[in-house]
């Protein structure tokens, strides 16, 4: 432990810690703009300066480590002053159109200069202008407004090993982007959106698509239907000052009525399907294996996540027999709403209008896929992210706060505590074990409240084993089989997980990737910003909404059970072949 | 170094991508190979194009974006053709207070060309530079590998009739 003084008191901190981080452990408010904790620590935006007791210069809190004895002044004119000037020259060529921005009221950059008190910016002069970027479904980039912090940068590289956007040219004439000054949709880009989730301004959004939205609920030949993804409801509550880990499931579905959605149903009630689909593809997989001594594409890997089944598309075009042929939650409720909905309300599938809530930009994307159109028209209409339905709400003059707690619709609204946990890293995997355990041996998931420990928790890659014992007759090929799983969530961690597979140094059965740190409720359409303590609460939630369940495992769900029996058949029938399942293509990296 | 200069057209443009295979071969598991692999390739090719700098960011497996943003913040990197012979003024400091800019002025005039374009004739492109390590000889300018001090607005074209096309070239152009 190290001795340090902040503001003439004094404080013990770890060595290794940095100035910024012993400060703030000090309860000092420090402004930042690049700074991402664990992440980005570059001192690039300068606006974390303090004063160092023997320093002539004012220094970079975030990237200074705290040395023994050190006396830190974090706020006096000198700093204050130094703070101001920096921000008013970042202020200068920044294209601050405030009232109209995207950004509006929960901008940082807006935030620090309203914090140090800025009423006017000395400087003027030229401006880069850049032209805004709308060439892919899921994000809009607008380059005016971007103050090269880097944040986007460091992410698509350190934590999705992508590397789509890097600072071009230089000097004033940077630009934080895609090759030279191309469009995004000219590199390799998931469309994951981790850099709209870190942006500090308005550089970088999901394309919002709320008018869509208004526009279809006017019209009175559409019936307008909504589904929400399981993160939603644990960070909804952010968008009105919630804390974070507030689960709003009640108000969500009492706020989706009042905006005049005709039906609400949960794409929990997909993931339950999912599970059910998804379960067999494995066990036929393993049959396959075990039995018919076929050449089956093992370990199977899952299919929910949009960006890191692109993310194969692009970099393991030959590993895509890999892929659960599952489609996304999001995609087997649209395909469902549009036939068998749709059917049963007497409408036909081009009167019905599909809209999703995601944390996901990527499902913007995905949505708009050329396969995805099983009803005959696309089966997705429109997807928004959480924050767009926290705007939508807003814009409604709902007050959420004050709602009162409802249920979804019946029959696509019903849902398992195992379809809640699709929204976190390991949820998936869970969900699925959940079910094939006790399909297989007629008994429960051996884990304490039948979580799979070793799969829960933010670790990047996690491995579990599960062995089969006292199987029921139907599966006597997997009596003394030892079930091997792996989790992994950001691509970089997938992208460590599928080389090992590659190379034989792994031998796995089943494997879980989703894209975003912390899985779906770090997605990058989440309230911003997502740190690991938000991540954390979330996770927290979306495990209490699972265990206040009675119904916990996706096969006890009496209305999957009921729609096998009406419409779809039975798991990987003819039905759900053609509206549940879907195929992959190779992509040419850029 | 290969030095082939990308006007002589009639290099067979496939040969050279299969030259630069073996320059990949030779740099992309080597620490910072990068940038010398780009300048080998801007020898073969002249400048380097998208097919080009496609090719090496798949080689050394990084993004296509990385590598351009390595092209497009040194100015010794040209993702256009240029000409057979490259003119740089440097407009470093010492240049810069000892006549650079009259330097760089005369030569627009004398080639009737801006900064970063290339002559009719495809024989000169002219380009900005900073500092060469020649202030003791300020104002400099460089043609191709060939530094010229103290050069005067007066003695460009002296110092370009050495570079002059070759007439017969320029005929068959």
């Amino acid at each position: 432990m190290l001795n340090i003084i902040v503001d003439n008191e004094k404080f013990q901190v770890e060595e290794g810690t940095s100035v910024l981080e012993a400060c703030r452990k000090a309860g000092k408010t420090i402004p930042t703009l690049c700074y991402l904790k664990d992440i980005q620590a570059i001192g690039a935006c300068r606006v974390c300066l303090v004063e160092v007791k023997g320093q002539k210069d004012l220094v970079a809190s975030c990237t200074m480590p705290v040395s023994e004895g050190m006396d830190i002044t974090t706020t006096s004119q000198r700093v204050r002053q130094a703070r101001r000037l920096v921000v008013e020259l970042l202020l200068s060529e920044h294209d601050g159109d405030c009232q109209t921005c995207d950004r509006n009221d929960d901008c940082e950059l807006q935030k620090v200069a309203r914090d140090l008190g800025i009423r006017h910016i000395k400087f003027s002069g030229a401006r880069a202008t850049r032209k805004e970027d709308r060439s892919t479904p899921a994000l809009v980039r607008n380059g005016s407004k971007c103050i090269s912090c880097r944040r986007c940068v460091t992410v698509c590289s350190q934590i999705q090993q992508v590397s789509a956007l890097v600072p071009q040219y230089r000097g004033f004439k940077t630009i934080v982007g895609p090759a030279f000054s191309s469009q995004l949709d000219s590199v390799t880009c998931v469309q994951c959106g981790q850099c709209a989730a870190v942006c500090p301004v308005g550089a970088i959004s999901e394309r919002e698509q709320i008018d869509e939205v208004w526009e279809a609920l006017e019209n009175p030949n559409k019936a307008v239907v909504v589904q929400t993804a399981p993160a939603i409801r644990a960070a909804l509550g952010e968008c009105f000052d919630m804390e974070p880990g507030t689960l709003v499931t009640g108000k969500m579905t009492t706020a989706l009525r009042k905006l005049g959605f005709d039906a609400v149903f949960d794409t929990n009630f997909s993931a339950d399907l999912t599970i059910m689909e998804e379960g067999s593809e494995l066990l036929s997989r393993l049959k396959k294996a075990l039995v018919e001594k076929k050449d089956v594409a093992l370990p199977m890997f899952t299919s929910c996540s949009p960006g890191w089944i692109s993310f194969m598309e692009y970099y393991y075009p030959d590993m895509l027999d890999h892929l659960s042929t599952c489609k996304s939650p999001q995609q087997m409720m649209g395909a469902l709403v549009k036939t068998y909905y749709a059917k049963k309300i007497g409408r036909k599938p081009e009167d019905v209008f599909m809209v999703s809530v995601m944390p996901c930009t990527a499902k913007k994307f995905e949505a708009q896929r050329a396969e995805m159109n099983a009803s005959g028209v696309q089966d997705v209409d429109v997807v928004l992210t959480t924050r767009e339905l926290g705007k939508m709400i807003r814009q409604a003059g709902i007050d959420f706060a004050s709602l009162e707690d409802s249920e979804m619709d019946a029959p696509l609204g019903l849902s398992s505590g195992a379809a809640d946990i699709f929204a976190n890293t390991g949820g998936v995997m869970e969900a699925a074990l959940r079910t094939v355990y006790e399909l297989v041996t007629g008994r429960e998931l051996p884990f304490k409240n039948l979580h799979v420990t070793p799969v829960v928790g933010l670790e990047g890659i996690k491995e579990a084993s599960l062995k089969f014992e006292d199987v029921l007759p139907d599966y006597s090929f997997l009596e003394g089989v030892t079930a091997k799983i792996a989790v992994a969530h950001t691509l970089k961690n997938a992208r460590q997980l599928v080389e090992k597979v590659r190379k034989g140094e792994a031998s796995y059965h089943f494997v879980e990737v989703m894209t975003c740190p912390g899985g779906c409720i770090g997605g990058g359409g989440q309230p911003r910003t997502t740190t690991d303590d938000i991540r954390r609460a979330r996770i927290a939630a979306i495990y209490k909404e699972d265990e206040g369940k009675k119904l916990r495992k996706s096969h006890d769900n009496k209305d999957i059970k009921q729609i096998y029996a009406e419409f779809l058949g039975h798991p990987l029938g003819k039905l759900s072949h053609d509206l549940l399942h879907t195929h992959y293509h190779k992509r040419t990296r850029v | 170094m290969t030095k082939v200069c990308g006007c002589e057209s009639h290099v067979d443009e496939q040969q050279l991508f299969l030259e630069l295979e073996k320059v990949l071969d030779e740099y992309k598991n080597k620490e910072g190979g990068l940038i010398p692999a780009l300048q080998i390739a801007q020898g073969m090719f002249g400048h380097l194009s998208q097919a080009v700098l496609q090719r090496i960011s798949q080689a050394f497996d990084k993004s296509y974006s990385e590598v351009a943003g390595v092209v497009s913040f040194y100015s010794f990197f040209s993702t256009q053709p240029r000409g057979k012979h490259v003119i740089r003024v440097c407009l470093g400091t010492a240049c810069y207070v000892r006549g650079g800019k009259q330097v760089l002025e005369a030569l627009k005039k004398e080639l009737n060309v801006d900064v970063g374009s290339t002559t009719g004739d495809r024989n000169f492109t002219l380009e900005v530079a900073r500092c060469f390590g020649a202030c003791g000889l300020a104002p400099a300018i460089m043609i191709d590998e060939d530094v010229h001090q103290r050069v005067k607005p007066t003695k460009i074209r002296a110092i370009l009739s050495q570079y002059a096309a070759d007439t017969a070239e320029v005929e068959k152009a």
